[in-house]
């Protein structure tokens, strides 16, 4: 047996199953937290053996948080619906906002360009809590506070930098003359955008869309100042399980498993046109 | 179809003003409606740049540039109805092939019947039928570059511009293409300008050439009158294969006759030439005046080798090429090279025998390097002498 045999038919496999185990245990003993009772989950030794129970998620679909001192009102779902609105607005403005200007950026040298270009990224250098303490006497001034409009123009913080700076790389990518044979052909600038270096840049799009959503949907430190319980997002409202009466951990597992599925879902979904990105091969040339 | 007029057009890269990189440097060209125009020039010389500006993707800096007579200098590259064939081919990656090529047809709403023959016909004169249904990343350079040609040369345009259209390929599919598209253009009397780093290329397909350096029009012509009658030095050598055997010379005057004497890069005289005088070149006293050194030009192929010839040399070189030979030739410490047909029974070492006729002889000013004869015509300045 060779070396490189060797390395591929054993080695390897072994190694990707640790790596593999190292990043996904966590995921799935909270998967198998979120069915069991809080009893089952404290007792000591662990055991991964159990008589698994809905109770959890049907706390969270219901509302209701059974605990030892009582029924509590939790608006989980509630939370989760803001989780998504705000995110997927988060993006949307950011891409509507975001890749025309990338485009700009990487087609056009204009005075400044680059320090705008740079002062936009600085946005993610700055830590959140110093911009926030002024942005909330602005918001409640200005009437954002507790708005979806308000939490969603705080996150292009966010998504609106790394939208811009990824798919600008993309767009400059793209040979320039691939755009000019199309405008030879007697098209508009504005056609060409968006007839050729937006489906060009579109693996690039959706990767960066797709990254944008995973920081929205964790953003935490935002919508806890900006926002009240009406609209908080899944992050904020995890909060709600520390209660008096201790820590649901059967919840809280219940409640990240929901709140991964959106993520997991649209990043299976987006892998599809990372994945045509790469079989295309290079754009250049 | 149209004609193409570029008037003292020049382009400046990079900051605006003094500092820019001169690119194009006025550049003026009278193209007719149905000229094939071949551009020729060193890498860096800015042919791209010309064409670009044609185009509209280069802004012109400095002149104006008509098309079909009216001044398309602000006008967007949309609406110019130019075609171009990109030096870097800028296929469109998700489309195939057919579909690259049939993209600019299927905007004129025309019926799928007549695109598809259209690509046909045209697949066929560039021989890449085969490769209709490949996408761009799969296939090769210089398959990638007939695709391109085949995209520009599909339209219905005013204009056709070519940037080295057909650098990639073989010189055998290179000579049975050049053949093919220049019947295609004729026939359609397709008004082009195309860019090219092969001499063989310009000479066998343009009606004129237009030969660069550094962002300046050197010679603009036939490429006949190229050959015959090159407007400088840089012409001169850039022109022709083998390219022409230049040596500084000194002139003395006997009597009513002239001495050329060439010398070798030393500055030590190697051989000498008398040229007639007052009585039968009367005008080649005029032109060359008072001057005492001139830059002396050679054509090869005009170099007579043969037992009556008055010079005596040494051959240093023999190399024969299949149809023609060529010979290194050491004449008083100079080497002169000369082209003989066929296979010439002159082995290194032995002694050879030269005629340097009138004709082959090009004489330029030492320090411009502008023409002053060739032959015994008078050179006419200017770079547009059709
Ligand atoms: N966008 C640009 N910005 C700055 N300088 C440029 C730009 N494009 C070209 N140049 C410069 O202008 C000069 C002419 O370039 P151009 O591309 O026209 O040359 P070319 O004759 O087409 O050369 P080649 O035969 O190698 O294709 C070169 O010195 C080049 O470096
Ligand atoms: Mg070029």
């Amino acid at each position: 047996m060779t070396e490189a045999t060797l390395w591929s038919r054993l080695l390897r496999p072994v190694l990707l199953t640790l790596v593999a185990l190292f990043f996904l245990f966590p995921i799935f003993w909270v998967f198998l937290m979120s069915f069991q009772t809080n009893e089952q989950i404290l007792r000591i030794p662990p055991s991964l053996f159990f008589s698994p129970t809905l109770d959890n998620y049907w706390g969270l679909v219901s509302g209701k948080l059974v605990t030892a001192a009582g029924t509590l009102e939790l608006p989980f779902m509630r939370n989760l619906w803001n989780s998504v609105v705000l995110s997927t607005g988060a993006v949307l403005l950011s891409l509507l906002l975001g890749v025309p200007a990338a485009y700009a950026f990487a087609r056009f040298k204009f005075r400044l360009g680059e320090d705008i270009a740079f002062t936009l990224l600085s946005f993610r250098f700055a830590p959140p809590l110093l911009v926030l303490l002024p942005l909330n006497l602005y918001f409640q001034t200005l009437g954002l506070n507790d708005t979806y409009i308000g939490l969603i123009w705080v996150y292009q913080l966010i998504t609106l930098p790394l939208i811009l700076w990824i798919v600008r790389g993309y767009f400059e990518d793209i040979s320039p003359d691939v755009e000019h044979a199309y405008r030879v052909d007697g098209h508009g600038w504005l056609k060409t955008f968006l007839k050729i270096s937006i489906p060009l840049a579109r693996p690039g799009i959706a990767a960066a869309a797709l990254l944008s959503f995973i920081f929205a949907w964790n953003n935490f430190v935002f919508a806890l100042i900006l926002g009240s319980s009406s609209i908080q997002p899944v992050t904020v409202g995890a909060l709600a399980f520390v209660t008096a009466s201790g820590i649901q951990y059967g919840q809280i597992a219940a409640a990240v498993v929901l709140s991964i599925l959106p993520t997991l879902t649209l990043a299976l979904y987006a892998q599809r046109y990372l994945v045509e990105g790469l079989s295309l091969g290079a754009v250049k040339g | 179809m149209a004609a193409l007029e570029l008037d003292r057009v020049s382009k400046i890269y990079g900051s605006r003003g003094q500092h820019g990189l001169r690119a194009v440097d006025a550049v003026s060209m009278a193209i007719k409606d149905g000229e094939i125009i071949g551009l020729l020039g060193s890498s860096g010389c800015g042919k791209t740049s010309t064409l670009r500006m044609i185009a509209g993707f280069e802004s012109v800096t400095e002149g104006e540039i008509r098309l079909g007579g009216k001044v398309v200098n602000q006008l967007p590259p949309a609406r110019r109805n130019v075609a171009m064939a990109f030096e870097g081919y800028a296929l469109y990656p998700p489309l195939t092939v057919r579909d690259n090529i049939a993209f600019s047809l299927l905007r004129d709403k025309r019926s799928k019947a007549e695109v598809e023959t259209k690509v046909q016909e045209i697949a066929e004169l560039l021989a890449i039928t085969d490769l209709l249904g490949r996408y761009p990343p799969t296939i090769s350079g210089g398959q990638a570059q007939r695709t391109s040609l085949a995209r520009a040369l599909v339209r219905q345009a005013d204009l056709y511009l070519l940037d080295e259209p057909m650098s990639q390929l073989e010189p055998q599919l290179r000579a049975i293409l050049r053949a093919r598209i220049k019947d295609f253009l004729i026939q359609r009397r397709m008004t082009t300008v195309f860019v090219t780093h092969d001499q063989t290329e310009a000479l066998a397909l343009a009606d004129r050439i237009a030969v660069m350096e550094a962002g300046v029009l050197q010679q603009f012509a036939t490429p006949q009158a190229l050959k015959d009658r090159p407007a400088n030095l840089f012409v001169a050598s850039f022109i022709g294969e083998p390219p022409m055997n230049i040596f500084a010379a000194r002139i003395a005057r006997e009597g009513g006759s002239l001495r050329l004497t060439a010398l070798t890069e030393d500055g030590a005289d190697a051989f000498s030439l008398s040229l007639p005088g007052a009585e039968t070149g009367g005008q080649l006293a005029t032109t060359l005046g008072g001057r005492s050194t001139v830059r002396l030009g050679i054509r090869p192929h005009l170099v007579e080798v043969g037992a009556s010839g008055e010079l005596a040399g040494t051959v240093i070189s023999n190399q024969w090429l299949g149809d023609q030979t060529h010979i290194g030739v050491e004449l008083g410490g100079a080497t002169l090279i000369a082209v003989a047909d066929g296979a010439l029974a002159a082995p290194v070492q032995s002694a050879v025998r030269l005629a340097l006729p009138i004709e082959a002889l090009h004489l330029f000013d030492a320090d411009t390097g502008v023409a002053l004869m060739h032959g015994l015509e008078v050179a006419t300045p200017g770079v547009q002498a059709a």
